[in-house]
């Protein structure tokens, strides 16, 4: 099982498509930086596509940084920067996609 | 002396994740000093730039928010935003904080062509 990163914003969306289409069962995507952006509900029919199961996350302090504590899809978990380390240290492998 | 040339901003990147956002401000805030005629649209990526209530201290960055806020005082109050962009990005006009005059397309290359100087960031 791996944990993906993502970073990129939704003008990258060629990104987040190829990171998506990556994921395999068991895995977990965690939306980092700018990638945080992808977690609006406009986005959510890529998510929607994901044939596997897969947990998403996305990092508190960056949603909080771009105001979108309140604007995110519920279907994400938060996690703060110590989450960050143990879902790095859950999973075999980390997978940065940027 | 000759009259000032207007300048149009075009903003085009999130805040944070890169210095792009934080760059055009410093621009724009210099040429508001001297005077000159500044616009400024946002549009792609850098529509974020105007959702509000940023916490930007956790990732060690000043609050781009409050910087948008106190453009008005360097008399910078030309701000436009791309509906194109907002529509894909499910962000509706209520849900800015800063206020802009939406543009479609065609508005835009109106902008662009009544402008002297453009600076894409």
């Amino acid at each position: 099982m791996a944990l993906h990163t993502l970073n990129q914003p939704p003008g990258n969306i060629e990104c987040l498509k190829r990171c998506l289409s990556a994921l395999s069962e068991g895995d977990a995507l965690l939306l980092i930086e700018d990638g945080v952006l992808a977690s609006l509900p406009a986005y959510a029919a890529h998510y929607d596509q994901i044939k596997v199961n897969i947990s998403l996350y996305a990092l508190q302090a960056d949603l909080a940084a771009r105001g979108l504590n309140d604007l995110k899809d519920n279907r994400f978990i938060v996690v703060d920067d110590g989450g960050f380390v143990d879902l790095a240290c859950e999973h075999d492998k980390v997978v940065s996609w940027y | 002396m000759p009259d000032k040339k207007k300048v149009l901003i075009i903003n085009r990147r999130a805040p944070y994740g890169r210095s792009n956002a934080r760059d055009s401000l410093d621009v724009a805030l210099t040429c508001g000093v001297f005077e000159m005629p500044i616009s400024i649209l946002f549009a792609d990526d850098g529509v974020f730039q105007l959702i509000g209530n940023h916490q930007a201290g956790d990732i060690g960055q000043k609050n781009l928010s409050a910087n948008l806020a106190a453009l008005p005082m360097y008399d910078i109050d030309q701000l436009f935003v791309c509906t194109e962009s907002l529509n894909t990005h499910g962000l509706t006009f209520d849900s800015l904080e800063h206020s802009a005059t939406q543009l479609d397309q065609t508005a835009i290359q109106q902008l662009i062509q009544d402008h002297d100087v453009v600076l894409t960031f």
